[in-house]
């Protein structure tokens, strides 16, 4: 993996403190008829805790492919970072996502197979960058496990559990084993998709609570997307898919 | 790779019920597969030392494979017997360095009695020109002396000084005895892992002496019986026998002495090269061979289609699995090679547990079948061909596990991150 040839440092170098730029984005799905997604212009800057409402069908998993270099815009840009994604070739977009962005998913986030602190671990085997920050962190080289221990702790699973493989957890757990992998590394962006919507009310905001502290800890934007809008208010700054999606407005009229 | 293969491993680990069902079906058609070869390697070496050294063997005319069958592998029998003058005669050739008369005919519960003179010890070779060697006891000297192979002493558990008694005729079902004139073991030779240890062999004077009063082909009535006693009384020498082998002073007069037995005007006969016969009669056998062979890589195709199977169904219910790989920083191309590392590893082991099966079945069988069947299976290392075999089966493995891989590849690039249940 070539993290170092990736032109984060320009971005860096630049001073800008934007983490998500959208122009103009167009997209639309293979024989679709119409665009899916259609986003004027959209700013995040960096350290923001954004949280994006919509209800299914409004384009929320369009734009995190999009975001997240999976999709590419039919038109328009996505700049992340100050990297347009659409000019990477595929195994740089690739390199370039796992070094700079974690994923938190709503379901079934883990291998089964790998314990607490394999599965934490797993984007620093894929990402030399991911790899020597979570190092750095940690403050002592070749101690990445120990990062992932710490992690694990600062999310409040025992250490007991930590060399254990995933399927004794709950649910709840397994998300914050989630957000710990996603945070490993320090990667400029987490993008968490519906994570807490098989949580009950509770251990919701448990989650969200230490999401937000673990993401200012390590500088990261936070990107929330969920249908439910009660967590709105735990949040910065809400966009709405409704208001955000020019396609969806096309729709209506 | 280095990050992709402890991975692999851990998800295979996790899958350990089917992978360890999947190795074992490689593994047995692995098994087969070198058991099938090993078999026919040591058949077919046992079958080219039955004789060794023996220039021609020959009998009244016949086609060639059936003189060899019942001359050399007692199998079948002559039609015709040829004359002893005729014997005698070509015994005097000017090119002959040594004949073996034998007179086949008799046998003793299901093992061919054979007779013969001093010379089959003295001039019969097999395998790498070894010569007969007696386990125990001596040659036989007097008319009721009989020395047997060693499988017939063993299976029957005959000892020296034993006395026995030989039936008219072949095969176990022989019921008419030569009660009246019992031999004695002198003899028993050392194993050979040929047909000459499923052999019992007298002389050419016991043949006669026990066939006095049968030239009809039945028994002699009570008042025409002679007794064992009285036959030293009557002339022992033979009036015919069945085949002789020759050995030749020079190799160069092998084909005139054979045309000139072909053409031989007294009476029909036949001479054969063994060597030659020999390998028309393996084509003849080999067929089955090579039957078995195909059907043995028909098996070790099975067990890779049954590979390719639980690798190809367990590929949706690992779509999951690939999107986190993917969500995590792994490339399609991290996704193909671990699918195809995969099933390179399931081949790989499947070959190694299926020798590890091979040797331990040929250390547990093999005394068994030497004594069974006379197969002598070596305890060697694999050779270049079955290194060849177990190479093909991995690379096999590898060029199946292609197919999943590129599955898995497509799905990594069409799914990307999300995760579909």
């Amino acid at each position: 993996m070539s993290d170092a040839a990736l032109p984060t440092q320009a971005s860096a170098a630049g001073g800008d403190s934007t983490c998500i730029t959208v122009e103009s984005l167009r997209y639309r799905w293979p024989r679709a008829e119409r665009d899916t997604l259609a986003i004027p212009a959209l700013h995040i800057a960096r350290g923001e805790q954004v949280f994006v409402q919509g209800a299914s069908g409004s384009g929320k998993t369009t734009l995190l492919g999009l975001l997240g270099g999976v999709l590419l815009p039919s038109a328009g840009r996505v700049e992340l970072l100050g990297s347009d994604l659409a000019a990477l070739k595929p195994a740089a977009r690739d390199a370039f996502r796992v070094a700079h962005i974690g994923f938190i998913f709503q379901l079934f986030n883990l291998l089964p197979y790998l314990s607490l602190r394999d599965n934490v671990l797993l984007p620093c085997r894929f990402s030399a960058q991911r790899r020597a920050r979570a190092e750095q962190h940690s403050g002592q080289r070749g101690e990445l496990h120990e990062q992932a221990h710490r992690l694990l702790d600062e999310l409040g699973l025992p250490r007991a559990l930590h060399d254990k493989k995933v399927v004794a957890l709950s649910v709840g757990q397994q998300q914050r084993v989630a957000a710990a992998r996603a945070l490993i590394g320090a990667p400029e962006l987490v993008i968490a998709d519906e994570p807490t919507s098989a949580l009950d009310a509770d251990s919701r905001e448990d989650f969200l609570r230490l999401l937000f502290a673990e993401c200012r800890e390590h500088g990261s934007t936070l990107l929330f997307v969920s249908h439910d809008r009660q967590l709105a208010g735990l949040f910065g700054r809400t966009l709405s898919m409704d208001e955000l999606n020019a396609a969806a407005a096309e729709t209506m009229a | 790779m280095r990050h992709l293969l402890p991975l692999a491993v851990a998800s295979l680990l996790n899958r350990r019920g089917t992978v360890l069902l999947t190795v074992l079906s490689i593994a047995l058609s692995v098994l087969l597969l070198l058991g099938i070869e090993r078999i026919s390697k040591s058949a077919e070496d046992s079958f080219r030392s039955t004789v060794s050294s023996t220039d021609l063997i020959i009998g009244a005319r016949s086609g060639p494979v059936q003189l060899l069958l019942y001359s050399v592998f007692r199998i079948g029998n002559a039609t015709n017997n040829m004359s002893w003058q005729s014997y005698r005669e070509l015994a005097a050739h000017p090119e002959v360095a040594w004949t073996i008369p034998m007179s086949l005919g008799d046998s003793h519960r299901g093992y061919r009695v054979l007779g013969t003179t001093a010379d089959y010890f003295e001039h019969f070779r097999y395998g790498q020109k070894q010569p007969l060697a007696l386990a125990a006891g001596e040659r036989f000297d007097a008319v009721f002396d009989v020395v047997l192979g060693a499988e017939v002493a063993s299976a029957l558990g005959y000892q020296l000084g034993e006395q026995i008694v030989l039936a008219h005729g072949g095969g176990s079902l022989a019921v008419v005895e030569h009660a009246d004139k019992p031999f004695t073991v002198v003899g028993i030779l050392a194993r050979t892992g040929t047909p000459v240890d499923r052999t019992l062999h007298v002389s050419l004077a016991g043949i006669e002496a026990i066939h006095i009063g049968w030239e009809d082909g039945a028994a002699p009535r009570r008042s025409d019986a002679v007794a064992a006693e009285a036959v030293a009384e009557h002339d022992l020498t033979p009036q015919t026998i069945t085949a002789f082998l020759v050995g030749l002073k020079s190799k160069f007069g092998i084909f005139a002495m054979q045309r000139a037995v072909n053409d031989y005007s007294a009476e029909p006969l036949t001479a054969i090269l063994p060597g030659a016969t020999l390998q028309q009669l393996w084509e003849l056998i080999g067929v089955a061979d090579a039957a078995l062979t195909l059907i043995s890589a028909c098996v070790v195709a099975a067990g890779l289609i049954g590979m390719l199977t639980v690798i190809l169904t367990s590929l949706n219910e690992r779509r999951r699995e690939m999107a986190i790989l993917r969500s995590v920083g792994a490339r399609p191309g991290h996704i193909f090679l671990l699918m195809i590392f995969e099933s390179g590893l399931l081949a790989l082991l499947g070959c190694t547990a299926g020798l590890a099966l091979f040797y331990t079945a040929l250390g547990l069988l093999a005394p068994w079948a030497n004594q069974a069947f006379g197969l002598y299976l070596e305890w060697q290392w694999p050779a270049l061909r079955e290194w060849t075999i177990l190479a093909v089966i991995c690379a096999l493995g590898l060029l199946i596990g292609a197919l999943p891989a590129w599955r898995a590849y497509r799905n990594a690039l069409h799914d990307g991150l999300s995760i579909r249940l």
